[in-house]
């Protein structure tokens, strides 16, 4: 009997397995879900730096022009991240954009009843087609890709619908005016420390306007709602899932849900909540834009849920299901906005846009199948 | 003799027009290890999942400490103190251990208005409950899928154990392994049963079986076939009444006794 062979057989030794190697930090680095997307924010960022720097993409309008674009993108894949972690998808979530719009604008235009009013009437609706999705999901067994794939037609359909026979139109304006001094609206329509940038124009750290009606004002007036809103849910979503007891039940309940209700999880519990939680990011999405616009169509939030997809697996989440991250997927987005707003900035042809998100879709898929096996040990 | 801690009389369970159970009887003492023996389809699955409160039984009763207990859920039984330990779906792979070892019933720290795990706490009790059972963790964070399937039974063992499991129910523990994790697995049924906690070990394979059973009970086409007691009964005879009867008995002669 060769000497390793005696120790491995002594009870003591036993314990530590000769054959497991110490794993080193450069490794277990590598393994975290946000490693993709924290490389591919620095790449970048280094990229339109060294080609976009003197087009005006890092002066004050520019950091805001591609911070709210990135805002979008991370409000719909916090709730697509948390929900792929739970193991489900939804599709639906671009229609569901266009049909909360619709619903808001339909309550305060059409019906006339105040904007907080028809604010609150979109959530409850749009949260209870949620519900409905995950409930469907739960109790036909049916992949959420075919039953949410269904709903991206039905909710699509149903707002070019509702918008034509209530205005004959597939637009409805404005709504700014009519949500002008709302409450509500201000919470998804207003900005943020609109004193502090005054003070930044006044000391000279951003330009102001020096001609029109807005003379003397700072180009950037302000943090947009939606961006305060993409940091608040990203927040949320980060703490409630690596911090809290339902974060360790959305982990269980992607990762093997049959093993998580033996131990006791609620797993259908957790997955309608995750698909009402996607359904509500999806409305906040739709209520800035809508208070932004000041106008709801029926065609908005189109190939939305692809793009909510993609970033959550570019920060590093498994398609399968149980292992992610809302940090990643707040970065995959970023790199989203970034690059969308970047090409434009560079003055580079659009159409490359969507050249490259399919590379980096390729690519993060290829990454995460790797840290996979890494961290369940299989080949 | 004291009162048994889980006592099933007569459970019958009806699948549509399937009869998968059709009257087994099965009582567990404290610190008793009992073998609940069968081929596949024999009903063994099914049993341990009413025991276990996934199924609820058509007809019978269950009485826990000399009480009559009704499961409506799996959480029910978990509270009522019945753990149960599938054969490959006890872990999680791509969770930590700490993650899995209090995956339902995570440790919690109030900070202001909000309800947080408390990893520390969490952390610091996985290490020692692990290290009790004789494994040596590189880390809490380790995720599952790192770990052997021998330890991925001791994971699960240990968890119950340290949550209070007064019945522990092991399914088909060690099919799946070696023959060294098969005695670290049925090492450890031992310690657990030290601690007074009676345990339900299912298994096809009879040595397994006779090694560290107290009691055995075999199940045939829904049915108990009998239970025995250890030292009564031989292996061969458990063997056959496992399969039923004569087919093995010819078989088994011309493989020598290997089955």
């Amino acid at each position: 009997m060769s000497e390793a062979e005696t120790k491995a057989a002594s009870p003591q030794e036993e314990a530590r397995d000769e054959r497991i190697r110490e794993v080193s930090p450069l490794r277990k680095a590598l393994i975290r879900p946000e490693l993709g997307s924290i490389c591919g924010v620095i790449l970048v960022f280094i990229f339109f730096f060294l080609i976009a720097n003197d087009s005006g993409m890092f002066s004050p309008e520019g950091i805001q022009n591609w911070t709210v674009v990135s805002a979008q993108f991370a409000i719909i894949a916090v709730g697509a991240c948390l929900l792929m972690i739970a193991g489900e998808f939804d599709l639906s979530v671009g229609s569901m954009i266009g049909f909360s719009g619709i619903i808001i604008a339909l309550v305060s235009m059409v019906m006339g009843y105040p904007m907080w009013l028809a604010i609150i009437v979109a959530f409850i609706i749009a949260m209870s087609i949620g519900w409905l999705n995950g409930y469907l999901v739960i109790k036909t067994g049916l992949p959420s890709f075919i039953v949410t794939l269904a709903f991206l037609y039905i909710l699509r359909g149903m707002t070019i619908f509702l918008a034509r026979i209530s205005t004959n139109k597939t637009i409805i304006g404005g709504v700014r005016d009519a949500g002008e001094g709302d409450w509500l609206a201000a919470v998804f329509g207003g900005k943020i420390l609109t004193g502090f940038f005054s003070w930044l124009g006044e000391i000279g750290v951003i330009d102001t306007f020096v001609a029109g009606n807005r003379a003397g004002q700072p180009v950037v007036d302000g943090v947009p709602m939606l961006v305060v809103w993409a940091i608040g849910l990203i927040i949320f979503g980060h703490v409630l899932l690596t911090r809290t007891r339902f974060g360790n039940w959305i982990f269980a309940s992607g990762g093997d849900a049959q093993a998580a209700r033996y131990s006791g999880v609620p797993v259908n519990r957790v997955k309608i909540m995750m698909f009402m939680f996607t359904a509500f990011c999806a409305t906040v999405f739709a209520t800035c834009q809508v208070i932004e616009f000041g106008s709801a169509a029926a065609d908005r939030g189109v190939l939305k849920e692809f793009e909510a997809i993609i970033s959550v697996v570019i920060g590093g989440a498994l398609l399968t299901g149980g292992y992610g991250s809302v940090i990643g997927a707040a970065l995959g987005a970023l790199i989203f906005g970034v690059v969308q707003q970047g090409l434009f900035f560079a003055g580079v042809e659009s159409s490359l846009f969507r050249v490259f998100l399919g590379v980096l879709l390729l690519l993060a898929v290829i990454l995460n199948t790797y840290i996979r096996r890494s961290i369940t040990g299989e080949r | 003799m004291s009162t048994p801690l889980i006592e099933l009389k007569n459970i019958e369970k009806h699948f549509g027009s399937v009869i998968a159970l059709n009257g087994v009887s099965v009582s567990v003492m404290p610190g008793e290890c009992h073998c609940l023996l069968g081929d596949n389809g024999a009903g063994k699955s099914t049993f341990i999942k009413t025991m276990a409160g996934v199924h609820q039984p058509s007809r019978g009763e269950i009485f826990m400490d000399g009480k009559k207990v009704v499961f409506n859920t799996a959480r029910d039984a978990i509270e009522a103190g019945i753990a149960t330990v599938y054969q490959d779906l006890a872990m999680i792979p791509l969770m930590s251990v700490t993650r899995n070892f209090w995956m339902g019933r995570e440790p919690l720290k109030r900070v202001g208005p909000m309800n947080f795990i408390d990893f520390d706490k969490a952390n610091t009790v996985t290490m020692e409950e692990m290290a009790r059972m004789g494994i040596r963790l590189r880390e809490p964070n380790q995720a599952v899928g790192t770990l052997s399937g021998g330890e991925r039974q001791t994971v699960a063992i240990a968890r119950s154990v340290y949550f209070g499991a007064k019945v522990l129910i092991l399914d088909e523990p060690t099919s799946a392994l070696g023959v060294r994790q098969t005695s670290n697995v049925l090492a450890t049924i031992d310690k657990v049963r030290k601690n007074g906690i009676g345990v339900v070990f299912i298994s096809h394979n009879v040595r397994h079986a006779m090694a560290v059973g107290d009691r055995f009970t075999v199940l045939n086409r829904g049915q108990t076939l009998g239970t025995a007691t250890r030292g009564e009964i031989e292996a061969e005879e458990l063997q056959e009444m496992m399969a039923g009867g004569q087919e093995l008995a010819e078989l088994e002669g011309s493989l020598g006794g290997t089955v």
